[in-house]
Protein backbone atom coordinates (compact mmCIF):
# COMPACT_ATOMS: atom_id res chain seq x y z
CA UNK A 1 0.00 0.00 0.00
CA UNK A 2 1.45 3.55 -0.52
CA UNK A 3 0.05 6.23 2.15
CA UNK A 4 0.38 10.04 1.87
CA UNK A 5 -1.00 13.45 3.46
CA UNK A 6 -2.58 15.58 1.35
CA UNK A 7 -4.57 19.06 1.81
CA UNK A 8 -8.18 18.69 -0.14
CA UNK A 9 -10.61 21.41 -0.08
CA UNK A 10 -9.13 22.90 2.75
CA UNK A 11 -8.82 19.81 5.18
CA UNK A 12 -5.80 18.00 5.21
CA UNK A 13 -6.28 13.93 5.24
CA UNK A 14 -4.52 10.90 4.97
CA UNK A 15 -4.71 9.39 1.62
CA UNK A 16 -3.90 5.61 -0.31
CA UNK A 17 -3.03 5.21 -3.84
CA UNK A 18 -5.56 3.13 -6.18
CA UNK A 19 -4.94 3.01 -9.81
CA UNK A 20 -2.75 6.30 -9.91
CA UNK A 21 -5.29 8.31 -7.71
CA UNK A 22 -5.40 9.40 -4.72
CA UNK A 23 -8.40 7.99 -1.87
CA UNK A 24 -9.24 10.45 0.91
CA UNK A 25 -9.82 9.36 4.31
CA UNK A 26 -13.36 9.50 3.37
CA UNK A 27 -13.59 7.45 0.36
CA UNK A 28 -13.39 10.12 -2.47
CA UNK A 29 -10.93 9.22 -5.19
CA UNK A 30 -9.29 12.47 -6.90
CA UNK A 31 -6.75 12.90 -9.43
CA UNK A 32 -2.87 13.57 -7.94
CA UNK A 33 -2.87 16.83 -9.62
CA UNK A 34 -6.05 18.47 -7.44
CA UNK A 35 -4.36 17.44 -3.97
CA UNK A 36 -1.66 19.78 -2.21
CA UNK A 37 0.80 17.59 -1.53
CA UNK A 38 2.16 17.20 2.24
CA UNK A 39 5.35 15.23 3.45
CA UNK A 40 3.84 12.19 4.10
CA UNK A 41 4.92 11.52 7.46
CA UNK A 42 5.41 14.61 10.27
CA UNK A 43 8.83 14.29 10.78
CA UNK A 44 10.14 13.68 13.92
CA UNK A 45 13.71 12.63 14.23
CA UNK A 46 15.41 13.13 10.81
CA UNK A 47 19.16 11.19 10.25
CA UNK A 48 20.70 11.88 7.61
CA UNK A 49 23.33 10.43 5.43
CA UNK A 50 26.58 12.25 4.07
CA UNK A 51 29.54 10.59 1.97
CA UNK A 52 27.24 7.28 1.98
CA UNK A 53 28.14 6.36 -1.57
CA UNK A 54 31.56 5.58 -2.55
CA UNK A 55 31.51 7.07 -5.77
CA UNK A 56 29.78 10.17 -4.41
CA UNK A 57 32.73 10.69 -1.96
CA UNK A 58 35.06 10.41 -4.63
CA UNK A 59 33.61 13.20 -6.21
CA UNK A 60 33.51 15.25 -3.03
CA UNK A 61 37.37 14.55 -2.65
CA UNK A 62 36.56 12.50 0.76
CA UNK A 63 37.20 9.02 1.32
CA UNK A 64 34.24 6.85 2.39
CA UNK A 65 34.21 7.09 6.22
CA UNK A 66 34.85 3.97 8.50
CA UNK A 67 31.77 5.18 10.68
CA UNK A 68 28.48 6.72 9.44
CA UNK A 69 28.80 10.10 8.76
CA UNK A 70 25.20 11.06 10.16
CA UNK A 71 23.85 14.75 10.99
CA UNK A 72 20.41 15.77 12.08
CA UNK A 73 17.39 17.87 9.94
CA UNK A 74 14.70 19.73 11.56
CA UNK A 75 10.71 20.08 10.73
CA UNK A 76 10.96 23.65 8.83
CA UNK A 77 13.07 22.06 6.11
CA UNK A 78 10.42 19.60 4.66
CA UNK A 79 8.09 20.27 1.77
CA UNK A 80 6.07 17.80 0.01
CA UNK A 81 5.53 17.04 -3.43
CA UNK A 82 4.99 19.40 -6.62
CA UNK A 83 6.56 21.92 -3.90
CA UNK A 84 8.91 24.79 -4.53
CA UNK A 85 12.08 25.09 -3.81
CA UNK A 86 13.90 28.37 -2.77
CA UNK A 87 17.55 28.84 -4.76
CA UNK A 88 19.29 32.39 -2.56
CA UNK A 89 20.35 34.96 -5.46
CA UNK A 90 23.70 34.83 -3.97
CA UNK A 91 24.69 31.28 -4.53
CA UNK A 92 26.58 29.85 -7.16
CA UNK A 93 26.05 25.89 -6.48
CA UNK A 94 23.30 24.43 -4.99
CA UNK A 95 22.71 20.75 -5.91
CA UNK A 96 19.86 17.81 -5.08
CA UNK A 97 20.50 14.65 -3.91
CA UNK A 98 17.93 11.56 -4.42
CA UNK A 99 18.57 9.86 -1.61
CA UNK A 100 15.89 6.63 -0.76
CA UNK A 101 14.67 7.65 2.95
CA UNK A 102 13.59 5.09 5.33
CA UNK A 103 10.55 5.38 7.99
CA UNK A 104 10.92 3.92 11.08
CA UNK A 105 7.84 1.79 12.44
CA UNK A 106 8.03 1.26 15.82
CA UNK A 107 10.21 1.98 19.18
CA UNK A 108 13.56 0.81 19.26
CA UNK A 109 17.23 0.45 21.21
CA UNK A 110 20.23 -1.65 20.59
CA UNK A 111 18.56 -3.39 17.25
CA UNK A 112 20.57 -5.71 15.63
CA UNK A 113 20.88 -5.77 11.85
CA UNK A 114 19.60 -9.10 11.58
CA UNK A 115 16.43 -8.03 13.08
CA UNK A 116 16.64 -4.46 11.89
CA UNK A 117 13.74 -4.46 8.99
CA UNK A 118 11.33 -5.21 11.52
CA UNK A 119 11.60 -1.66 12.75
CA UNK A 120 10.77 -0.32 9.24
CA UNK A 121 7.49 0.57 8.30
CA UNK A 122 8.06 1.84 4.38
CA UNK A 123 10.27 4.01 1.94
CA UNK A 124 9.90 7.28 0.76
CA UNK A 125 12.01 9.45 -1.44
CA UNK A 126 13.46 12.59 -0.28
CA UNK A 127 15.47 15.61 -2.44
CA UNK A 128 18.31 16.55 -0.05
CA UNK A 129 19.49 19.79 -1.48
CA UNK A 130 22.80 21.30 -0.66
CA UNK A 131 23.82 24.75 -1.11
CA UNK A 132 27.94 24.40 -1.28
CA UNK A 133 28.26 27.87 -1.51
CA UNK A 134 27.22 27.74 2.42
CA UNK A 135 29.53 24.73 3.68
CA UNK A 136 31.84 25.42 6.68
CA UNK A 137 33.89 23.24 8.28
CA UNK A 138 32.52 22.91 11.50
CA UNK A 139 29.92 20.00 12.33
CA UNK A 140 30.09 19.93 8.88
CA UNK A 141 27.66 19.70 6.71
CA UNK A 142 26.26 22.91 8.86
CA UNK A 143 22.84 23.56 9.21
CA UNK A 144 22.76 26.65 6.85
CA UNK A 145 23.78 23.91 3.92
CA UNK A 146 21.54 21.18 5.03
CA UNK A 147 18.50 22.48 6.99
CA UNK A 148 16.87 25.58 5.23
CA UNK A 149 13.10 25.84 5.17
CA UNK A 150 12.01 24.11 1.96
CA UNK A 151 15.30 22.85 0.74
CA UNK A 152 13.99 19.08 1.69
CA UNK A 153 11.48 17.97 -0.90
CA UNK A 154 9.77 14.34 0.33
CA UNK A 155 7.18 12.05 -0.60
CA UNK A 156 4.62 11.61 -2.65
CA UNK A 157 4.11 8.50 -1.25
CA UNK A 158 4.96 5.92 1.71
CA UNK A 159 5.35 2.43 0.16
CA UNK A 160 5.06 -0.21 2.81
CA UNK A 161 7.92 -2.49 3.43
CA UNK A 162 6.27 -5.05 2.39
CA UNK A 163 5.79 -3.90 -1.07
CA UNK A 164 9.75 -3.71 -1.57
CA UNK A 165 11.31 -7.13 -2.05
CA UNK A 166 15.03 -5.60 -1.64
CA UNK A 167 15.21 -1.91 -1.13
CA UNK A 168 19.20 -2.85 -1.19
CA UNK A 169 18.68 -3.37 -4.86
CA UNK A 170 16.93 -0.26 -6.21
CA UNK A 171 17.37 2.48 -8.82
CA UNK A 172 17.73 6.22 -8.62
CA UNK A 173 17.29 8.66 -10.96
CA UNK A 174 17.29 12.39 -11.32
CA UNK A 175 16.18 14.65 -13.61
CA UNK A 176 16.80 18.14 -14.68
CA UNK A 177 13.45 19.58 -16.83
CA UNK A 178 13.28 16.06 -18.20
CA UNK A 179 17.26 15.18 -18.87
CA UNK A 180 18.95 12.15 -16.88
CA UNK A 181 21.37 13.88 -14.83
CA UNK A 182 22.44 11.43 -11.59
CA UNK A 183 22.15 7.44 -11.96
CA UNK A 184 22.93 5.05 -9.30
CA UNK A 185 21.60 2.45 -7.04
CA UNK A 186 21.31 1.40 -3.36
CA UNK A 187 22.69 -1.52 -3.79
CA UNK A 188 25.91 0.60 -3.34
CA UNK A 189 25.56 1.87 -0.12
CA UNK A 190 28.68 2.20 2.19
CA UNK A 191 26.43 1.30 5.30
CA UNK A 192 23.12 -0.44 4.24
CA UNK A 193 19.96 0.18 6.05
CA UNK A 194 20.20 -3.04 8.10
CA UNK A 195 23.35 -1.52 9.16
CA UNK A 196 22.40 1.82 10.06
CA UNK A 197 19.49 1.28 12.22
CA UNK A 198 21.96 -1.10 13.79
CA UNK A 199 24.80 1.61 13.99
CA UNK A 200 21.95 4.16 15.47
CA UNK A 201 20.07 2.58 17.67
CA UNK A 202 23.31 1.46 19.21
CA UNK A 203 23.44 4.17 21.14
CA UNK A 204 20.13 6.12 20.91
CA UNK A 205 16.37 5.01 21.00
CA UNK A 206 14.48 4.90 17.46
CA UNK A 207 11.17 5.83 17.29
CA UNK A 208 7.84 5.51 14.81
CA UNK A 209 7.70 8.36 11.82
CA UNK A 210 11.64 9.05 12.25
CA UNK A 211 13.08 8.88 9.59
CA UNK A 212 16.70 7.53 8.14
CA UNK A 213 17.62 9.79 4.33
CA UNK A 214 20.65 7.26 3.85
CA UNK A 215 22.88 9.24 1.05
CA UNK A 216 22.97 9.83 -2.43
CA UNK A 217 25.36 8.36 -5.44
CA UNK A 218 27.56 10.30 -7.55
CA UNK A 219 26.18 12.92 -9.98
CA UNK A 220 25.10 15.69 -8.40
CA UNK A 221 25.40 19.05 -10.87
CA UNK A 222 23.69 22.70 -10.27
CA UNK A 223 20.36 24.25 -10.35
CA UNK A 224 19.23 26.86 -11.53
CA UNK A 225 16.06 28.90 -10.91
CA UNK A 226 12.85 27.53 -12.60
CA UNK A 227 14.53 24.34 -13.04
CA UNK A 228 12.33 20.98 -12.73
CA UNK A 229 14.11 18.50 -10.54
CA UNK A 230 12.37 15.29 -10.64
CA UNK A 231 14.23 12.65 -8.15
CA UNK A 232 13.04 9.04 -8.80
CA UNK A 233 13.78 5.93 -6.75
CA UNK A 234 12.60 2.62 -8.75
CA UNK A 235 9.33 0.78 -6.69
CA UNK A 236 8.68 4.14 -4.70
CA UNK A 237 7.88 6.60 -7.13
CA UNK A 238 9.02 10.10 -8.48
CA UNK A 239 9.14 13.38 -6.78
CA UNK A 240 8.60 16.20 -8.41
CA UNK A 241 10.02 20.07 -7.27
CA UNK A 242 11.01 23.17 -8.78
CA UNK A 243 13.62 25.19 -7.99
CA UNK A 244 12.26 29.54 -7.47
CA UNK A 245 14.08 32.08 -7.04
CA UNK A 246 13.94 34.63 -3.34
CA UNK A 247 10.98 36.35 -4.60
CA UNK A 248 8.53 33.97 -6.15
CA UNK B 1 9.10 38.08 41.27
CA UNK B 2 8.81 35.96 38.22
CA UNK B 3 6.75 34.61 35.89
CA UNK B 4 6.58 31.13 34.42
CA UNK B 5 5.33 28.30 32.52
CA UNK B 6 5.50 24.82 33.86
CA UNK B 7 4.67 21.33 33.28
CA UNK B 8 3.81 19.02 35.78
CA UNK B 9 3.73 15.25 35.33
CA UNK B 10 0.75 13.25 33.85
CA UNK B 11 -1.29 16.94 33.38
CA UNK B 12 -0.88 17.54 29.19
CA UNK B 13 -1.48 21.56 30.00
CA UNK B 14 1.33 23.38 30.82
CA UNK B 15 -0.08 25.50 34.20
CA UNK B 16 1.18 29.23 35.15
CA UNK B 17 3.04 30.22 38.11
CA UNK B 18 4.97 32.86 40.21
CA UNK B 19 8.35 32.94 41.23
CA UNK B 20 9.34 34.56 45.01
CA UNK B 21 12.21 32.60 45.86
CA UNK B 22 13.53 29.58 43.86
CA UNK B 23 12.29 27.59 46.97
CA UNK B 24 8.50 28.60 46.49
CA UNK B 25 6.29 28.38 43.54
CA UNK B 26 2.95 29.17 43.68
CA UNK B 27 0.20 27.90 41.61
CA UNK B 28 -3.08 29.31 41.26
CA UNK B 29 -3.20 30.78 44.42
CA UNK B 30 -1.16 28.30 46.45
CA UNK B 31 2.46 28.03 47.28
CA UNK B 32 4.50 24.71 46.83
CA UNK B 33 8.15 23.87 47.90
CA UNK B 34 9.78 24.06 44.62
CA UNK B 35 11.45 20.40 45.16
CA UNK B 36 8.30 18.86 46.05
CA UNK B 37 6.70 19.81 42.53
CA UNK B 38 7.10 16.25 39.86
CA UNK B 39 8.19 18.49 36.78
CA UNK B 40 8.24 17.51 33.54
CA UNK B 41 9.92 18.66 30.13
CA UNK B 42 8.23 22.37 29.47
CA UNK B 43 9.06 22.20 26.17
CA UNK B 44 7.90 19.71 23.12
CA UNK B 45 9.84 21.62 19.81
CA UNK B 46 12.91 21.02 18.12
CA UNK B 47 15.92 22.34 20.23
CA UNK B 48 18.94 23.37 18.46
CA UNK B 49 22.05 23.96 20.10
CA UNK B 50 25.03 26.99 18.98
CA UNK B 51 28.36 25.99 18.71
CA UNK B 52 31.74 28.05 19.65
CA UNK B 53 29.08 31.09 20.84
CA UNK B 54 30.91 32.42 23.82
CA UNK B 55 34.23 34.28 23.15
CA UNK B 56 36.36 32.00 25.63
CA UNK B 57 35.04 28.70 23.61
CA UNK B 58 35.32 30.43 20.42
CA UNK B 59 39.28 31.33 21.57
CA UNK B 60 40.23 28.27 22.62
CA UNK B 61 39.79 26.57 19.10
CA UNK B 62 40.85 29.62 17.27
CA UNK B 63 44.55 29.14 17.01
CA UNK B 64 43.65 26.24 15.17
CA UNK B 65 40.58 27.70 13.06
CA UNK B 66 42.94 28.30 9.85
CA UNK B 67 44.74 24.91 9.93
CA UNK B 68 42.92 21.82 8.62
CA UNK B 69 40.39 20.49 8.90
CA UNK B 70 38.91 23.86 9.76
CA UNK B 71 40.73 25.89 7.04
CA UNK B 72 39.16 29.32 8.15
CA UNK B 73 37.15 30.39 11.10
CA UNK B 74 33.32 29.72 11.26
CA UNK B 75 31.04 32.64 9.75
CA UNK B 76 27.34 31.93 10.08
CA UNK B 77 25.93 30.42 13.58
CA UNK B 78 26.84 26.84 13.54
CA UNK B 79 24.38 24.78 14.81
CA UNK B 80 23.08 21.39 15.72
CA UNK B 81 20.05 19.49 17.15
CA UNK B 82 19.19 17.41 20.26
CA UNK B 83 16.62 15.30 19.15
CA UNK B 84 13.39 14.33 21.81
CA UNK B 85 15.08 11.13 22.65
CA UNK B 86 17.50 12.94 24.88
CA UNK B 87 14.79 15.47 26.49
CA UNK B 88 14.61 14.60 30.27
CA UNK B 89 13.56 16.88 32.83
CA UNK B 90 14.65 18.21 36.03
CA UNK B 91 14.94 15.50 38.60
CA UNK B 92 15.58 12.86 36.25
CA UNK B 93 19.15 10.51 35.77
CA UNK B 94 21.38 11.63 32.92
CA UNK B 95 22.71 7.82 31.52
CA UNK B 96 26.23 7.83 31.68
CA UNK B 97 27.00 4.88 29.01
CA UNK B 98 28.71 1.68 29.61
CA UNK B 99 31.73 2.65 27.42
CA UNK B 100 32.49 5.98 28.80
CA UNK B 101 33.87 7.48 31.90
CA UNK B 102 33.19 11.17 32.32
CA UNK B 103 30.55 13.32 31.10
CA UNK B 104 30.75 17.04 29.86
CA UNK B 105 27.91 19.49 31.00
CA UNK B 106 27.05 22.34 29.01
CA UNK B 107 25.26 25.07 30.92
CA UNK B 108 22.62 26.71 28.02
CA UNK B 109 20.58 29.30 28.50
CA UNK B 110 17.61 28.06 25.88
CA UNK B 111 15.78 30.68 24.25
CA UNK B 112 12.28 29.23 23.56
CA UNK B 113 9.97 30.30 20.74
CA UNK B 114 6.24 32.30 21.25
CA UNK B 115 5.89 32.44 17.98
CA UNK B 116 6.93 30.94 14.30
CA UNK B 117 9.88 33.53 13.53
CA UNK B 118 10.76 33.73 9.94
CA UNK B 119 13.89 36.05 8.36
CA UNK B 120 13.38 38.11 11.78
CA UNK B 121 15.29 41.27 12.31
CA UNK B 122 17.36 41.42 15.31
CA UNK B 123 15.27 44.96 16.86
CA UNK B 124 12.19 42.71 16.92
CA UNK B 125 13.92 39.50 17.84
CA UNK B 126 12.53 39.79 21.31
CA UNK B 127 8.75 39.94 20.02
CA UNK B 128 9.30 36.06 18.65
CA UNK B 129 10.48 35.07 22.72
CA UNK B 130 8.15 33.40 24.72
CA UNK B 131 10.88 32.84 27.23
CA UNK B 132 13.75 30.98 28.93
CA UNK B 133 14.39 27.95 30.35
CA UNK B 134 17.84 26.24 31.52
CA UNK B 135 19.53 23.27 29.38
CA UNK B 136 22.35 21.49 30.10
CA UNK B 137 23.37 20.30 26.82
CA UNK B 138 25.77 16.91 27.54
CA UNK B 139 27.71 15.75 25.87
CA UNK B 140 30.83 12.81 25.63
CA UNK B 141 33.78 14.71 25.53
CA UNK B 142 35.36 15.55 21.93
CA UNK B 143 37.81 16.92 20.85
CA UNK B 144 37.16 18.36 17.13
CA UNK B 145 34.04 19.62 16.04
CA UNK B 146 34.87 18.88 11.98
CA UNK B 147 32.30 16.23 11.85
CA UNK B 148 28.51 16.61 13.44
CA UNK B 149 28.88 15.10 16.94
CA UNK B 150 25.74 12.54 17.25
CA UNK B 151 27.16 9.67 19.03
CA UNK B 152 29.06 12.38 21.37
CA UNK B 153 25.22 14.33 21.48
CA UNK B 154 22.00 12.79 21.10
CA UNK B 155 21.93 9.49 23.50
CA UNK B 156 19.10 9.18 25.57
CA UNK B 157 18.75 11.23 28.26
CA UNK B 158 21.37 13.95 27.31
CA UNK B 159 19.71 17.00 27.24
CA UNK B 160 17.78 17.69 31.05
CA UNK B 161 15.36 21.16 30.11
CA UNK B 162 13.84 22.90 32.94
CA UNK B 163 12.58 23.20 35.57
CA UNK B 164 10.44 25.43 33.90
CA UNK B 165 10.19 28.43 31.30
CA UNK B 166 10.22 31.87 32.70
CA UNK B 167 8.36 34.44 31.15
CA UNK B 168 10.50 37.21 28.75
CA UNK B 169 8.85 39.96 30.39
CA UNK B 170 10.28 38.59 33.63
CA UNK B 171 14.24 38.77 32.09
CA UNK B 172 15.12 42.54 31.93
CA UNK B 173 18.07 41.60 29.98
CA UNK B 174 18.93 38.24 28.55
CA UNK B 175 22.13 39.15 27.36
CA UNK B 176 23.33 39.75 31.31
CA UNK B 177 22.52 36.66 33.22
CA UNK B 178 25.06 34.58 35.57
CA UNK B 179 25.17 31.02 35.48
CA UNK B 180 26.53 28.56 37.99
CA UNK B 181 27.28 25.01 37.48
CA UNK B 182 27.96 22.82 40.73
CA UNK B 183 28.65 19.32 41.51
CA UNK B 184 28.07 17.79 44.56
CA UNK B 185 27.04 21.36 46.30
CA UNK B 186 30.87 22.37 44.81
CA UNK B 187 30.63 25.42 42.26
CA UNK B 188 32.48 24.35 39.53
CA UNK B 189 32.10 26.73 36.72
CA UNK B 190 30.66 30.32 36.20
CA UNK B 191 29.96 32.68 33.45
CA UNK B 192 27.96 34.53 31.68
CA UNK B 193 25.63 34.94 28.80
CA UNK B 194 27.49 38.73 28.27
CA UNK B 195 30.30 36.63 27.52
CA UNK B 196 28.90 35.44 24.40
CA UNK B 197 29.46 36.44 20.55
CA UNK B 198 26.13 36.59 19.05
CA UNK B 199 23.73 38.12 21.49
CA UNK B 200 20.05 36.42 22.10
CA UNK B 201 18.90 39.09 19.33
CA UNK B 202 21.51 38.41 16.69
CA UNK B 203 21.39 35.07 16.80
CA UNK B 204 18.06 34.58 16.63
CA UNK B 205 18.20 37.15 13.84
CA UNK B 206 21.26 35.31 12.07
CA UNK B 207 19.56 31.88 12.50
CA UNK B 208 15.73 32.67 11.39
CA UNK B 209 17.64 34.08 8.29
CA UNK B 210 17.91 30.57 6.83
CA UNK B 211 15.74 28.47 8.90
CA UNK B 212 12.22 28.98 10.29
CA UNK B 213 12.13 28.94 14.55
CA UNK B 214 8.17 27.54 15.57
CA UNK B 215 6.57 28.26 18.62
CA UNK B 216 7.77 25.80 21.37
CA UNK B 217 10.94 25.42 19.45
CA UNK B 218 14.03 25.78 21.83
CA UNK B 219 17.57 27.75 20.89
CA UNK B 220 20.48 27.52 22.84
CA UNK B 221 22.23 30.38 23.24
CA UNK B 222 25.77 28.68 23.30
CA UNK B 223 27.78 26.68 26.24
CA UNK B 224 30.82 28.56 27.88
CA UNK B 225 34.52 27.25 27.65
CA UNK B 226 35.78 24.81 30.09
CA UNK B 227 32.86 23.19 30.69
CA UNK B 228 32.82 20.97 34.07
CA UNK B 229 33.01 17.03 33.85
CA UNK B 230 31.41 14.51 35.98
CA UNK B 231 31.61 10.92 36.69
CA UNK B 232 28.86 8.31 38.11
CA UNK B 233 26.75 9.22 40.62
CA UNK B 234 27.80 13.12 40.62
CA UNK B 235 24.68 15.58 41.17
CA UNK B 236 24.64 18.28 38.85
CA UNK B 237 23.25 21.69 39.07
CA UNK B 238 22.76 24.43 36.74
CA UNK B 239 22.05 27.42 37.66
CA UNK B 240 20.81 30.69 35.32
CA UNK B 241 20.43 33.76 37.29
CA UNK B 242 16.56 35.09 37.01
CA UNK B 243 15.27 32.10 34.98
CA UNK B 244 15.68 29.02 37.41
CA UNK B 245 18.13 25.78 38.47
CA UNK B 246 17.85 22.45 36.87
CA UNK B 247 19.25 19.56 39.25
CA UNK B 248 20.40 15.86 37.70
CA UNK B 249 22.48 12.79 38.83
CA UNK B 250 24.72 10.83 36.67
CA UNK B 251 23.58 7.53 37.06
CA UNK B 252 25.31 3.87 35.05
CA UNK B 253 23.14 3.65 31.97
CA UNK B 254 22.16 -0.30 32.87
CA UNK B 255 20.61 1.55 35.93
CA UNK B 256 17.83 3.57 34.12
CA UNK B 257 14.81 3.41 31.63
CA UNK B 258 14.37 6.62 30.48
CA UNK B 259 15.61 9.00 33.29
CA UNK B 260 14.05 6.99 36.06
CA UNK B 261 15.84 4.29 38.29
CA UNK B 262 15.65 0.93 36.77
Amino acid sequence: MKRARVSFGGLIQDATEVDGKVRLNDGRIVEEKDVVWLPPVEPQTVFTLGLNYADHAAELSFKAPTEPLVFLKGPNTFIGHHGHTVRPSDVMFMHYECELAVVIGKTGKNIKKENAYDYVSGYTIANDYAIRDYLENYYRPNLRVKNRDTCTPIGPWIVDKEAIEDPMNLTLRTYINGEIKQEGTTADMVFGIPKLIEYLSSFMTLNENDLILTGTPKGSVDTKVGDVVITEVEGIGRLVNTIVGEDY
Amino acid sequence: MQTIKLKLRGIEQLLEGQVQDQGTVEIQGIDYQTDTLPFDVPVDGTLYGTLLNYRGAFEKLEPSMREDPYKKPPKAPILYIKPKNTFISHGKAIPLPQDVEALEMGAALGIVIGKTATKISEQDALDYVAGYTVVNDVSIPHESVHRPAIKEKTRDGFCPIGPWITARESIQNPNDLHITVSVNGVVKQENSTKNVIRSVEKLLADVTEFMTLNKGDVLLVGVPENAPQVKENDLVKIEIEGIGAIENRIIPEKDVIGGDLA
